[in-house]
């Protein structure tokens, strides 16, 4: 009786470890070699077959096809870059520049990966549609009222993360941040 | 005391064995992965064209609405696969994945360096057994092998502005995959 009852016990820690840090594992999206540049972050190894388990467990889960690393290069941002997590009904402003690519495209999609609805149907920009400073850099108001300039609608939704991928870029496995590989700050103007 | 504390490290050490296992047997049960998502949309060896996502609804979680979309469902048992994607002004790529939807290989317009992506896609098995003059021959011929006999391959092009999302639909909808009838006998 004393041996069953202690390798029931056993068994229940057993599982209450293990499918408790699993699900931690993919809620958190843990994976191995992340490249996190200010709020920014990306796993450059995902799109490879090089890719680790937990990165492909969470790649399952989510459903998602993640973006191949000849092809292009995925950050996301959940946080500003004081920590908070991001607030639709608070006005976030993006400023500075990105990487040299060829290509870049922001998107605004709640966390579980969908496109947020909005008056005027804009889910993210491309590299092209910004309006730039002569020096090159930008500023985009992600906020849920219409601003001047670059506005990107946040549909008043609590939370959301915003991915920024860059295609037909040089930076990979074995970027590590600093100078060469800027992402804009991402800074809470106000919020009510 | 002690007893319930050794069950319980025991247990611990336990739990980081079923952590591990089902973090590894996860991809292979999932239901909702991409693969499973657009098995039911694409058929097999055909060029499907996904519609744009939109909030109400999205062919997979995390597409980037700046591109238009299609993929090819493959399955190389009955032989090699060859590709063809004229590329639009702006930016086109072609993206590899596994049947557990790892990438494996991407080309874009630029490293191809042609008006039209062409290559052709096999297992290891399929690429050993062509003959090797063949495989001289074709220097210029791109050959790309698949770890996994069923995959998807992403093909994508970019309209840089909401205007020049036709112009990139109809790049992608003129794409090609078709299976080669016999692996060996083309000249």
């Amino acid at each position: 009786m004393r041996l069953l009852l202690g390798s029931l016990f056993a068994l229940v820690v057993a599982a209450v470890v293990g499918l408790g840090a699993t699900y931690l594992a993919l809620t958190r999206g843990a994976a191995f070699g992340p490249l996190t540049i200010g709020s920014w972050t990306a796993w450059p190894k995902t799109g490879t077959v090089d890719a680790d388990p937990y990165a492909r467990a969470s790649i399952a889960r989510i459903g998602r096809l993640p973006t191949a690393l000849g092809d292009g290069v995925a950050f996301t941002a959940s946080a500003d870059d004081n920590g908070r997590p991001l607030d639709g009904r608070c006005d976030v402003v993006l400023a500075g520049v990105t990487p040299a690519a060829r290509f870049w495209t922001l998107t605004l999609y709640n966390l579980d990966g969908e496109l947020v609805a909005n008056s005027i149907k804009r889910y993210g920009f491309t590299s092209q549609e910004i309006v730039r400073h002569a020096d090159g850099s930008f500023e985009i108001v992600v906020a849920p009222r219409a601003n001047a300039g670059n506005w990107l609608p946040t549909g008043g939704v609590e939370r959301y993360v915003l991915s920024l991928r860059l295609y037909d870029t040089a930076v990979g496995v074995s970027t590590k941040a600093g100078r060469e590989v800027p992402m804009p700050a991402v800074n809470v103007r106000s919020c009510p | 005391m002690i007893r319930w504390l050794l069950l319980a490290l025991g247990g611990a050490l336990l739990g980081g064995i079923v952590h591990l296992a089902t973090i590894i047997i996860l991809p292979r049960t999932a239901t909702q992965d991409a693969y499973s998502r657009l098995a039911r949309s694409a058929p097999v060896n055909t060029v499907t064209a996904l519609p744009a996502p939109a909030p109400e609804s999205a062919p997979m979680p995390f597409m980037d609405p700046a591109f238009a979309s299609a993929v090819c469902r493959y399955d190389l048992s009955k032989g090699p696969l060859k590709l063809s994607v004229p590329v639009s002004p702006a930016y086109t790529s072609v993206s590899f994945y596994t049947r557990y939807d790892i990438a494996y290989y991407a080309i874009n317009d630029r490293a191809a360096g042609r008006r039209v992506i062409e290559l052709e896609l096999m297992t290891t098995a399929q690429h050993n057994q062509m003959p090797e003059d063949e495989d001289i021959t074709a220097a210029d011929r791109l050959i790309v092998e698949s770890p996994t006999p069923t995959g998807l391959i992403a093909i994508r092009a970019l309209a840089p502005e909401p205007g020049l999302m036709p112009m990139a639909r109809s790049a992608i909808a003129a794409a090609k995959c078709t299976q080669e009838d016999e692996p060996k006998a083309s000249q």
